[in-house]
């Protein structure tokens, strides 16, 4: 059995965001790039999957949308683990563009199993291409998945909602988007990782034809908000009074 | 043409949100001047149907079969639209929480229409279609167009008053083509946190950090949270440490949340932190460092320790409480 885990490669999550070109491009000088936190933690669970014994997953896949400078990302993803990787040669405009370009892909699998998608990118946000690619491969999908444990041929899921949990059964082929919980801690790549990614197999494939449905015409900063109101140590009674007369939410 | 909104219900009953989606839905129709339809999926009774007449929704389709008590995103999605096709939809609407999340995109392919996902408001202009939203985690905005006919939203918190607007609704039940074999998940069992208010739903909340130096010192926390009717929160290295459950986790790999008031006590405020609670109304922060960053995000600080704190205003919320 195969898991292949979309990997997306977004800023580092303390880049001080800029924006250049008259406010329409991303400023992307100096940033450091890393994999999406959410598919760092889905890569994660799918190696420890790949390695308990009771499981019959030989092999974890990393799946990417985007041009040469998201190979030290992929590479990264070699090095925690993954046996081997695909670039599709091309930078996505929108969420769209990224599923329809896997889908394409991975229709050519001879079997599809399991697919784990992050529940949104920490850059745009989209929050949308697992969906897609689940909708344009026809395959079930789950979303908010916190729990992940594979039992003969299906899933046994745990699926967040507002104040609870569910716990499902899933047959597989299906594709997983997953968020906390899904592992405890990103694994981080050893010596010997490193090592041995430099050998393992990155395939990279050309993008197939597809326009994207929305675009990004330009960005805005937050306005600057009003200094934070100090209340005095020796009287924090006032911040109860304010929040019921000036603020009004109590 | 119409203005289609999904409207989730949870146990067959509808919140806030549902209320500010149906009332977003109204105020589009009315920009795009064409008119609104709800489509509820599962059973809901038809009084709590009818509230959303109190919003503007005139007309409702409801699925009322069990088979939809169980979020399936495959034969939702799919049942989302047929009705969309049917009615001639031009704009779906979905609220930017679990379910929405998890079925606009499957809309979106099915019926080749662009999607925005958290959205922050009305179009800023309808031709070419350009909406608001929140990019890089609530560190900046972007103005993205949708350039098919049909369109997509998924709509984030607080980015509408709810508004009433009463009138007579129509419901009508409709069977859509689909059979128990088309669900592909079973529910085995649920497990649901009772007597709390629910995170994503709350008004209040009041969240700890590391601050807090250790689990025992929760007590304040929750009986202020308790007198506010508020939910509780707190910071990831807590819940990582399993001091509090990770349910509470708030920010960018937690919960995003969107309360009129954030009571952040002895948390530094790092980006992470702020990416999940940055579209709070007002946030007050309180903690012993006064370059902390969070007193940049608040609204109100305090600059003190917690433990001295807490009981003082938690003294003040009883004497409010009972004047
Ligand atoms: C990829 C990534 C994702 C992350 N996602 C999240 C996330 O979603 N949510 C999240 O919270 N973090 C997240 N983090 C972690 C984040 O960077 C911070 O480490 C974390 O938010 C710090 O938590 P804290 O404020 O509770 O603790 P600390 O940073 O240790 O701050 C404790 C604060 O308490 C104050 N204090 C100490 N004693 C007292 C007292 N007696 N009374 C009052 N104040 C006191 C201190 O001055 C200090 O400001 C993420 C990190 C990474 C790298
Ligand atoms: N360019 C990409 N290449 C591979 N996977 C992607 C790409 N963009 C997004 N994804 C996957 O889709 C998830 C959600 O992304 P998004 O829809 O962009 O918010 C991410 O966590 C990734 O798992």
């Amino acid at each position: 059995m195969k898991i292949i885990v979309c990997l997306g490669n977004v800023p580092d999550t303390t880049t001080k965001v800029k924006f250049v070109e008259d406010n329409t491009k991303f400023d992307a000088a100096g940033v450091q790039w890393v994999i999406n936190p959410w598919d760092e933690l889905a890569l994660t669970r799918a190696m420890e999957l790949k390695e308990d014994s009771g499981n019959s997953v030989d092999k974890v896949s990393v799946i990417t949308v985007g041009g040469k400078n998201t190979e030290p990302t992929i590479r990264k993803a070699l090095a925690i683990g993954a046996d081997d990787a695909v670039r599709i040669d091309l930078n996505p405009e929108d969420s769209y563009v990224a599923a329809y370009q896997m889908a394409a892909y991975l229709k050519n699998e001879q079997e599809l199993h399991i697919v784990f998608a992050g529940t949104e990118s920490s850059d745009y946000n989209g929050a949308a291409t697992g969906g897609m690619l689940a909708e344009l491969l026809s395959v079930p999908s789950i979303s908010s998945v916190s729990g992940f444990e594979l039992e003969g041929d299906k899933v046994r899921i745990s699926r967040d909602i507002d104040g609870g949990t569910e716990h499902l059964l899933v047959d597989i082929p299906m594709l997983a988007i997953v968020h906390k919980g899904i592992a405890k801690e990103p694994r981080i790549p050893a010596m010997r990782g490193i090592m041995m990614a430099r050998k393992k197999p990155l395939n990279v494939v050309p993008p197939s034809d597809v326009e994207a449905l929305t675009e990004i015409v330009g960005f805005e900063l937050p306005g600057s908000k009003p200094p934070c109101k100090m209340i005095d140590v020796d009287n924090a009674k006032e911040l109860i009074d304010l929040l019921q007369n000036e603020a009004k939410v109590l | 043409m119409a203005v289609l909104a999904y409207m989730e219900n949870w146990d067959g009953k509808f919140k806030k949100s549902s209320f500010e989606l149906v009332s977003y839905a109204n105020a589009l129709a009315e920009l795009l001047e064409t008119n609104i339809i709800v489509l509820s999926l599962g059973p809901v009774s038809e009084d709590e149907l009818s509230k959303l007449g109190n919003y503007g929704a005139r007309k409702i389709i409801t699925v009322p079969d069990v088979l939809f008590k169980t979020l399936d995103n495959q034969v939702f999605s799919k049942v989302i639209s047929v009705v969309a096709v049917n009615v001639g939809a031009e704009v779906i609407l979905f609220s930017h929480d679990n379910a929405g999340k998890a079925l606009a995109p499957r809309v979106s392919v099915s019926l080749k229409a662009g999607l925005v996902s958290g959205a922050t408001g009305l179009p800023l202009s309808v031709d070419p279609f350009t909406l608001r939203k929140k990019v890089f985690s609530g560190n900046s905005f972007a103005r993205q167009i949708i350039k098919t006919d049909k369109k997509v939203l998924t709509l984030a918190k607080n980015s509408i008053e709810v508004k009433e607007n009463r009138g007579s609704v129509e419901i009508e039940v409709f069977q859509p083509d689909v059979q128990a074999g088309d669900f592909k998940i079973h529910m085995e069992d649920v497990q649901k946190q009772t007597g709390k208010v629910i995170l994503t739903d709350a008004d209040i909340v009041v969240s700890g950090g590391r601050g807090m130096k250790s689990p025992d010192n929760w007590g304040p926390i929750e009986e202020l949270a308790d007198l506010l009717g508020a939910a509780t929160a707190c910071s990831r290295p807590v819940s990582d440490e399993g001091w509090r459950p990770h349910q509470e986790h708030t920010g960018q790999t937690g919960k995003i949340i969107a309360p009129n008031l954030y009571i952040a006590v002895g948390i530094s405020g790092a980006i992470q932190h702020l990416a999940g609670v940055s579209s709070s109304k007002f946030i007050v922060a309180i903690n012993t460092d006064k370059d902390a960053p969070v007193f940049e995000a608040a609204d109100y600080g305090i600059v003190g320790d917690a433990m001295k704190i807490l009981p003082e205003l938690i003294q003040a919320v009883k004497e409010m409480n009972a004047s």
